[in-house]
């Protein structure tokens, strides 16, 4: 089953290297990983998607939370949340009629042209993971994708529920 | 504000700490904390052959005391030889800190001479590691250190030291810090009212209940919560390889240690039982064996100071996260309402199926064979220490025949390496032991094979003289490995011979100490009193036992706890 787990951890050297270690040691997967500190500098915020049945994502949580620098686990999942995940594409728009495809799918999935060259354009798009996934797949159909990246997924608990220290 | 170098106060923080003992190995990266050490006696540094053996030896010192072990070695190749013995802390929960040398900062990363990425390289086995990278932030990371490592569930904990921030030539202001705690630490002690009240209604309802005592126990000293609570409820009490002396062996309450070798009492009495307590044991493999088949009937009750501990592998149906003495402590306050003499008498049943499985015996063996049993010799051992030594230990057959033949009447007196199992661990385990408790009787239980893991600590022991005594169970071979081959490989015994024996009286000379060798059952009362009669010397004795005695009872694979094999012909 498809979890996110979201922590908030110190922003120490370190830190980041224990949660991968967790995973790592214990043979469990990592499906995207996303990290940078939050509006508190001294603490890193991450958000791990991966996919586990309950007793594995029990473990993952409790090994997690056994980390020293580890303030908070949180499975999102669990309730309701919203999730986001940002992904640039650069694809070949060497003629009129790829330039056009490429517009007319960035118009549909409301993605952004970021940058233009004389045979390349390199697109941004926000959205859930899976929104990704379709744009890539249709985009593939009339372009030819050079290279990609995707910073993994991000998210938040609906409402008042917070991860705080 | 005092001044000091960064070296004078990594020594300032030890002693401020209360640290007595430093085992350790000088080297590069290290001599100007050495430097620091020479200029003072409060902190004493043992000097050691092998780092790993320092690592040992502090692992065996926190065994013994509770107190946090301290190991000091040079970058590179000191602090890699530490590895074995940091994952055998890390794996029984050991407190312990590790200060290890690293390159001067500004080489760090450029693979500079005797460089390692020591947090790298132990941040799997550790509780929890700092690279330091200010000389002002030593001692608040060293404080630290040692509050992690002997808080919540203890642990290992490596502090790297850049040379640069060592220096003795600089001078920094050295303030001891006076508060250690930390916003993402804070270990639960105690255990939620709720899950203690539904604990304690399981308890009351169960008509074969079991105490699983493990060496979360010992760490918590609970050693009295644990007996009073067994005897409250009058029922059977069983010890992990771990947990052997948080509850008194002779006790007769007491079933034998539980597990692959455990007694044919403890497994059945586990197997069989409607309400089991866990107090901090964490039911690993070497317990349950198949985990499918596991007590099909009871009701787990698991207390345990760390919540990733409950549920991993056997699901628990009451988890009470704390330290094993505060919860029991709550389990014995919400006890004093409930009629407990009721819950006594409900389990006569109990006691008579238990003392049917005590009459089988299970650890009865030839005593008059002239060559000499191992469990013969530690029998021996046990009298000649009127059951009341040190025993460590190291890893293999003569591991399984101390633990069941020597029963410990108190906690802290069994030494082992129990989740490692690392061979080597129990002369240097014994020698952290000795110089935690000078006066008390330290012993090593070994084998050939292990002996000759960390036998050059022999020379360590002149130096400090440590007069331990080695009884070593020498059965020409790796037995363990060994049995399997017996059990498993139809005797096919490849490399478990060691064909090349030193001769260990004449290495034990050698190394200027005392060798006694035994050869068959005539000798080995008289032996025995003359080693333990040398009271100042070390005294290795060499015992020749059966090359061909296996341990029983053992577990049979994939099967339940109680399916064991009870001799080389018998099942259960
Ligand atoms: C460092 C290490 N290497 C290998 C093993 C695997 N092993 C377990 S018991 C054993 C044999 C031990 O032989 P010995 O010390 O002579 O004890 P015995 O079983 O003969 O009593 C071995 C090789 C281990 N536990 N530790
Ligand atoms: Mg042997």
């Amino acid at each position: 089953m498809k979890r996110i787990i979201s922590v908030l951890m110190e922003n120490a050297p370190g830190a980041l290297s224990r949660i991968v270690g967790v995973f790592s040691q214990r043979g469990f997967n990592i499906d995207s990983l996303n990290v940078s500190n939050t509006d508190d500098p001294s603490l890193s915020r991450l958000t791990i998607a991966t996919i586990a049945d309950d007793k594995v994502n029990e473990q993952i949580i409790k090994q997690m939370n056994k980390l020293i620098d580890v303030l908070k686990v949180t499975d999102l999942t669990e309730s309701a949340h919203v999730e986001r995940e940002l992904m640039l594409v650069k694809v070949v728009a060497n003629n009129e009629a790829t330039r056009s495809e490429i517009i007319r799918n960035v118009d549909i999935f409301r993605a952004k042209v970021l940058d233009v060259d004389a045979t390349n354009y390199t697109l941004e798009l926000t959205g859930a993971k899976e929104k990704l996934d379709a744009f890539i797949a249709t985009l593939s159909h009339n372009a030819t994708i050079i290279e990609s990246a995707r910073t993994g997924i991000c998210g938040l608990a609906r409402g008042e529920r917070a991860l705080t220290p | 504000m005092k001044m000091m170098s960064g070296a004078a106060m990594v020594v300032q923080t030890l002693n401020d700490l209360g640290v007595k003992h430093v085992f350790g190995y000088p080297g590069g990266a290290v001599l100007d904390i050495y430097d620091a050490l020479f200029a003072q006696d409060e902190v004493k540094h043992v000097l050691v052959r092998h780092e790993q053996a320092a690592a040992h030896m502090a692992d065996g010192y926190a065994r013994a005391t509770g107190i946090t072990g301290t190991v000091l070695v040079t970058s590179g190749p000191g602090a890699t030889n530490t590895l074995t013995g940091i994952a055998t802390a890390y794996m029984d929960s050991i407190p312990m800190v590790v200060l290890s040398g690293q390159v001067p900062s500004q080489h760090i990363g450029e693979d500079a001479f005797q460089e390692t990425d020591m947090v790298g390289c132990s941040r799997p086995i550790v509780k929890h590691s700092f690279l330091v990278k200010r000389a002002v932030d030593i001692p608040k990371a060293i404080a630290q250190a040692y509050y992690i490592a002997n808080s919540g569930r203890p642990g290992p904990v490596v502090v790297d030291l850049p040379k640069d921030i060592v220096n003795v030539a600089d001078s920094h202001p050295y303030e001891f810090p006076t508060d250690v705690t930390m916003r993402s630490y804070n270990p639960v002690t105690k255990g939620h009212s709720k899950q203690i009240r539904k604990a304690i209604n399981a308890i009351m309802e169960a008509k074969r209940p079991v105490l699983y005592v493990g060496g979360g126990a010992i760490a918590a000293q609970a050693e009295g919560e644990v007996t009073e609570l067994a005897e409250k409820l009058g029922c059977p009490v069983t010890c992990t390889l771990m947990g052997l002396g948080a509850f008194s062996g002779v006790h007769e309450q007491f079933v034998g240690m539980l597990g692959m070798h455990g007694t044919l009492e403890a497994n059945k009495t586990m197997h069989n039982s409607d309400c089991i307590i866990a107090l901090g044991a964490r039911f690993d493999d070497r317990v349950t064996n198949n985990v499918e088949k596991f007590c099909p009937n009871a009701n787990i009750i698991h207390v345990d100071i760390d919540p990733a501990s409950i549920s991993k592998t056997v699901n628990a149906h009451i988890p009470v996260v704390g330290s094993v003495d505060v919860v029991v402590k709550q389990f014995l306050e919400e006890l004093t309402n409930e009629d407990l003499s009721k819950q006594v008498e409900k389990q006569a049943d109990w006691w008579e199926q238990i003392n049917s499985w005590r009459a089988q015996q299970c650890l009865s063996f030839n005593q008059e064979s002239q060559v000499i049993k191992p469990q013969k010799v530690i029998e021996s051992l046990y009298k000649h220490t009127n059951g009341d030594a040190y025993v460590s230990s190291d890893v293999g057959q003569h591991q399984m025949f101390a633990a069941l033949y020597y029963p410990f009447a108190k906690p802290r007196r069994w030494i082992n390496s129990g989740g490692l199992g690392t061979m080597g661990f129990g002369l240097p385990a014994a020698m952290g032991v000795q110089f935690a408790h000078p006066d008390a009787t330290s012993v090593v239980v070994t084998g050939d094979g292990s002996i000759q893991m960390n036998i050059q600590e022999l020379s360590t022991c002149l130096q400090y003289n440590l007069p331990i005594k080695i009884i070593s169970l020498n059965n020409r071979a790796l037995g363990m490995v060994r049995q399997w081959q017996d059990m498993i490989y139809k005797g096919r015994h490849s490399h478990s011979y060691m064909d090349s024996m030193p001769d260990f009286v004449k290495l034990a000379e050698a190394y200027g100490h005392v060798g006694i060798k035994v050869d068959s059952l005539d000798e080995l009362d008289d032996a025995m009193a003359r080693c333990f009669a040398e009271k100042d010397r070390l005294v290795f004795m060499d015992i020749a036992v059966d090359q061909n005695e296996h341990v029983y009872p053992m577990q049979i694979k994939y099967g339940a706890m109680d399916d064991m094999r009870l001799s080389k012909t018998e099942r259960t």
